[in-house]
Formats: structure tokens, C-alpha cells, sequence
């Protein structure tokens, strides 16, 4: 479900960071605002304890595997959304910086996909209206359930999205929907029904802290505040498809030529030439940079299939040499080191 | 459950790292996080069919994993665990991309198969990267650096704390794990319904401990922001080895360097 870096291209990375600094900006604003700082060590702890929640599993029925707590929703309902989304983003650094999990570039993708959707969107847009005032259990568990779908769902297409739009992995757009979703469908059941679970022991156990929940982030800001969540939230995806929408026409270019196997940009594909002329477009790391040039600049063993004979071998043959002698000296290095540290 | 568990066991080991001396350990912090984000966004800028231009990046983290003291099984342990996603995603690759681009010999390798080699290295330097970040200053460090260089306060407060009680939250839930674990037999009483009452428990025993760290911090004067007993001051031998590090991040990513000793070894060099 995390994006990872290495599938990501500068252009849809730097788009998604765009996007989701700003809503985590605005979040910030509002849960600063509130001028009662117990909530501060609250969302420090939630954080934390989302980690441990994903340590203890359960079992699904008749299935044999098992299931977590993804813990998005569960962090919007107990804090607000504003909140759960800066916890969210904490989580999520941790989980790039510590556990390998996503990445740096990535996170602005799985801040989006996870906090932003589940916590702005399916949370006021699903849980609030099916869930009610949270007295009736039952209006609960499927507001939970019916929300935590539906925000994975979109999260999925979300990753779907970006890994096409970025082009790095080869998957085409329908087949990867069709692997994706369904197993979103599965994870967000799960989801909804271990959040609702924990929700109803917490009812049962201390109905307060749910009150004060459900209490804290609505009256003031009734209908006024929820349009303009309401809008924010058209804007944000309105701001991001149109950012998408950039990139698109290139992205379908290169695919029609590709298929096609013919290439309007044919010009001078022989020798050194290219090579040098492609360093001088590189004068800036511009973010539509990666869908422009596909198949052009890539020096070393990697010219374009239609100009493949004419391409010097030597080229190919330089890259292999020099790619393995940097590799060998990579690891010369490592040793290198391996053996002072041991003499030391 | 295991792969968890054992992450947090690797958590330890970063943490114990990062306390360690060296010349990169020295560096500002501030230095360290803005090469690091410049490193993954020139790793990741790359053409899709790049994969020598990508290994002299590999050079340059194995310098900084050997200056800095950072064992290279650490951060191949962390790989390993990694790499299954991309490796997923990019398996594909070979299979719907098959027009050949090299050729060694009479074996042709296709698009694809340079594709996935490329995604597993980039996989590779930017999970790479971020650990020996975090391996040579620690999270906290590079919490206060984000806050120096603009970060709001209260996201920083948010995940030194979050980093605090990670370590004490994770511990309750493996001891929880192990219990429930121990008092189940051929699978019964792991389902839903003992899930959501022991989930509950550590929700609402997470809850009280915040509500008792509130108190206390407010007994010590807490006002919203943490503050650090020593701020470290850039000098003019962090902002140069910035510069430097700049320079041969940007030089790596618009020459390929691998190509170029290639060539200067083949004799092709014009």
C-alpha cells in the first residue's frame, strides 16, 4: 500500500508533495488554533500507539490469513480530522525514515493516499452523516466500515494512479486496477470491522472519550466549516488531476509512440552527439523532465529501440565497463572500510 | 507480526548508531538532510532504461556508510525486507516490455529485465540513503533540523513524541502479542472478538499515559515547543562540504560517470 520511491518519477512525486504539504499546512492552522494543549501529548501517544497496533493481528474467519489495524479512521474519529492528519503524517515519516517503509520522495503519495483521503474525505463525507451523534452502535460500525472502504478504495486508485502517471514500472492502467482493487476491497472490510471493534469496546468501556470525540470538532464549525472542508477538498483533487492533467498528454504520446514504433522525436541519434545535447537540456531538474525525454537522454546502455543499429556498440560496451568497475569499486570501498574498523 | 518485530528490533540498532563518533556524525544535521533529499530526488530523476549512471550514487553512499562507521549488514538486512514491493510492482516490467536494447554477444537483454535492474536500484539508494541519514544523526537530530529550517513547531513536537513513546508502545504490544499468544491454543481467541477488547485496552491505557505526560509536562513549563539544550552552529566547513556535496550529486546525475570511466578504459573517449 506505501508507494515506494523507487517507482515514482520526480514530476508525479513533487505534484503529490505539493499537494499534500498543503493540506497538512491548513491542518496544522486549524489544530493550533485550539488553544487547550492536551491534545498535543495525545497525538504523540496515538502515533505511537498506531505502531503497536500493528504488531497485534487477528484472525479472519474462514479464511486463514490475518488482518491489522490500519488505524487512519480510528485516529479521525478519536482526534478530529485536522489532528488525525498530522499524526498521520508522523507516522508516516517514521515509518519512511525507520522502517524503509515508502520513502522520502514517496511520502507526500502515502500522506495523500492515507491521511488525506481517509481522514478528509471518507471521514466528514461517510462516517460523519452514516455514523450519526455515535449513540447507536450499529449506525457506527457501518459508518466505520463503509468509510475505511471507501478511503481504501480511493487510496488504491490513488497508488494506481501514480505509478502509471510516473512510468517507471511497466504495469498498464487496467489490469493493475483490476489487481488492486479487489484487495483494497478486502483490506478496507477488515479495516472498518477491527476499527468498529475497537470502537465498540472503547464505547463500553469509556463512552466519554467518544462524546468528547464526536463533541469536539463539530459544533462550532457546523455547516459553514464542512463547505469549506467540502471545498478544499474539490479544490485539492481539482489541483491534482489538473497537475496530472500536465503530464498526461506526454504520457500517451510516449505510449502511442511506443506501441507504434514510430517516434516523431527522431532526429540525431547517432554517437556522442545526442549524449551532449541531452546534458545541455538537463541545464534544470524541471518536474515534467522525466515524461519529455524518456528515450532520448538515457545514455548509457539505453538508446531507443528504433534506433537501436544505429547506435554505436561502443557505447553500450563503455557503459558495462565502466557500470561494473564503479560497482567493484563500491564494494572495494565497503571492505576497505570493513577491514580498518576491525583493525582499529 | 514478525517483520514488525523484527524492525523494531533494527530501530534499536539505528538508534545505537546514530549515537556513535565520526566526521559525518560531526556534520550539522541541517547539511545532512538537505544532501540526502537532494540525493533521492537525483536518484529518482533518472530515465527509466538508466542503470549505470545509477551506480556511482551507490559509490558515493558506500563512502559515507564507511566514513560514518555504518555496517553495510545493517542496511542490507533492511533491503532485503524492502525490496519485495518494488520487486513486485516491477516484476512486470520484463514480461510487457520485451523489445531487446542490449546486447551481449548473441544474448539480447530486453527493455524490461534494464527496467527492473533500474527500479531495484533505485529502491536500493533511496532506502539506502534515508537509513544512513538517520544511521549518522539520529531521528531526533533530524527533527530539530526540520524545525530550524522551517518546519512548524508542533509537527516537530508531534514526532519527537511519537518517537519517544514508539520504543514504550511497541514494547505493550509485543507483550501483549506474546500473551495472547501463549493463552491461545490450536488458533482460538485470536478472531475479532478478543481483538477489539485488547486493542481497546491499549487505546485506553495509551490515552491515560498521555493525559499523565500532559500533567507532568505542564508541571515543567511546557508551552508548546521542545527545546534542545544545544543548538549546533553551521561553520563555514559545513557549508562548504554542502557545496561540494552539491556539486557531485548534480555532477553524478547530468554526467554518467560510469560511461565516461568506461570509455576512458575502452579507448572510446573522443
Amino acid at each position: 500500500m506505501h508507494m515506494a520511491d523507487a517507482l515514482l518519477s520526480p514530476a508525479v512525486g513533487g505534484t503529490l508533495w505539493a499537494a499534500s504539504a498543503g493540506a497538512l499546512a491548513f491542518c496544522t492552522r486549524n489544530v493550533q488554533r485550539v488553544p487547550d494543549d492536551r491534545n498535543i501529548p495525545m497525538m504523540g501517544v496515538l502515533g505511537a500507539f498506531i505502531f503497536a497496533a500493528q504488531m497485534i493481528n487477528f484472525t479472519i474467519p474462514a479464511t486463514g490469513s490475518s488482518g491489522h489495524l490500519g488505524g487512519g479512521l480510528l485516529l479521525a474519529i478519536l482526534l478530529g480530522p485536522h489532528a488525525a492528519v498530522l499524526v498521520i503524517a508522523s507516522v508516516l515519516t517514521v515509518q519512511a525514515l525507520l522502517f524503509a517503509d515508502g520513502g522520502l520522495l514517496a511520502l507526500g503519495c502515502n500522506l495523500f493516499n492515507l491521511g488525506v483521503i481517509p481522514c478528509c474525505l471518507a471521514y466528514p463525507l461517510l462516517y460523519k452523516p452514516l455514523a450519526g451523534n455515535g449513540n447507536s452502535p450499529l449506525r457506527v460500525s457501518i459508518g466505520a466500515t463503509v468509510a475505511a472502504i471507501a478511503g481504501l478504495q480511493l487510496g488504491a486508485l490513488g497508488v494506481v494512479f501514480e505509478t502509471v502517471f510516473s512510468g517507471i514500472a511497466e504495469l498498464p492502467f487496467q489490469p493493475f486496477l483490476w489487481a488492486m482493487l479487489p484487495v483494497h476491497l478486502a483490506i478496507g472490510l477488515v479495516e472498518g470491522l477491527a476499527s468498529s471493534a475497537v470502537l465498540s469496546f472503547v464505547r463500553k468501556a469509556r463512552p466519554e472519550l467518544l462524546a468528547c470525540a464526536t463533541a469536539r470538532p463539530l459544533p462550532t464549525r457546523s455547516r459553514t466549516k464542512v463547505l469549506t472542508g467540502l471545498a478544499l477538498a474539490a479544490a485539492l483533487t481539482g489541483g491534482v488531476v489538473s497537475w496530472f492533467a500536465s503530464p498526461l498528454p506526454d504520457g500517451l504520446e510516449w505510449a502511442i509512440a511506443r506501441t507504434a514504433g514510430t517516434e516523431q522525436l527522431a532526429p540525431p541519434q547517432t554517437g556522442i552527439h545526442p549524449v551532449l545535447a541531452a546534458t545541455q537540456q538537463k541545464t534544470a531538474l524541471l518536474p515534467a523532465y522525466a515524461f519529455r525525454h524518456t528515450e532520448r537522454d538515457s545514455a548509457a546502455p539505453a538508446p531507443p529501440p528504433p534506433a537501436w543499429p544505429a547506435v554505436e556498440a561502443g557505447t553500450s560496451v563503455s557503459g558495462l565497463v565502466g557500470g561494473g568497475l564503479t560497482l567493484l569499486l563500491a564494494m572495494g570501498i565497503g571492505l576497505l572500510f570493513r577491514k580498518r574498523n576491525r583493525v582499529a | 507480526m514478525a517483520t514488525i518485530a523484527s524492525a523494531f528490533a533494527d530501530l534499536r540498532t539505528l538508534d545505537a548508531l546514530a549515537t556513535q563518533d565520526s566526521v559525518i556524525h560531526r556534520l550539522d544535521p541541517r547539511i545532512k538532510v538537505l544532501t540526502a533529499a537532494l540525493f533521492v530526488v537525483c536518484v529518482v530523476s533518472f530515465d527509466k532504461y538508466v542503470v549505470a549512471a545509477l551506480l556511482p550514487f551507490g559509490l558515493i553512499l558506500s563512502l559515507i556508510m564507511g566514513l560514518g562507521g555504518v555496517p553495510a549488514g545493517v542496511i542490507f538486512k533492511k533491503l532485503v525486507l524492502v525490496a519485495p514491493f518494488a520487486l513486485l510492482v516491477g516484476l512486470g516490467n520484463p514480461i510487457l516490455d520485451q523489445q531487446p536494447l542490449l546486447s551481449i554477444g548473441p544474448v539480447a537483454i530486453s527493455g524490461g529485465w534494464i527496467s527492473l535492474l533500474s527500479i531495484l536500484l533505485r529502491c536500493c539508494l533511496t532506502v539506502g540513503g534515508m537509513l544512513v541519514l538517520i544511521a549518522t544523526t539520529g531521528f531526533n537530530e533530524v527533527c530539530r533540523a526540520l524545525e530550524r529550517m522551517g518546519l512548524p513547531a508542533i509537527l516537530v513536537v508531534q514526532l519527537l513524541l511519537l518517537y519517544r513513546y514508539l520504543f514504550v508502545l511497541m514494547e505493550e504490544g509485543q507483550r501483549l502479542h506474546r500473551a495472547r499468544a501463549l493463552r491461545s491454543f490450536a488458533g482460538r481467541g485470536l478472531g475479532l472478538r478478543s481483538f477489539g477488547p485488547l486493542l481497546g485496552n491499549l487505546l485506553l491505557r495509551a490515552h491515560d499515559r498521555a493525559q499523565r505526560i500532559h500533567r507532568a509536562m505542564r508541571c515543567r513549563g511546557f508551552d508548546g515547543t521542545m527545546r534542545s539544550p544545544h543548538t549546533p552552529h553551521l561553520t563555514v566547513r559545513d557549508v562548504l562540504l554542502l557545496v561540494l556535496a552539491c556539486l557531485v550529486l548534480i555532477g553524478m546525475r547530468r554526467h554518467d560517470c560510469a560511461l565516461l570511466l568506461g570509455q576512458l578504459l575502452t579507448g572510446l573517449l573522443p
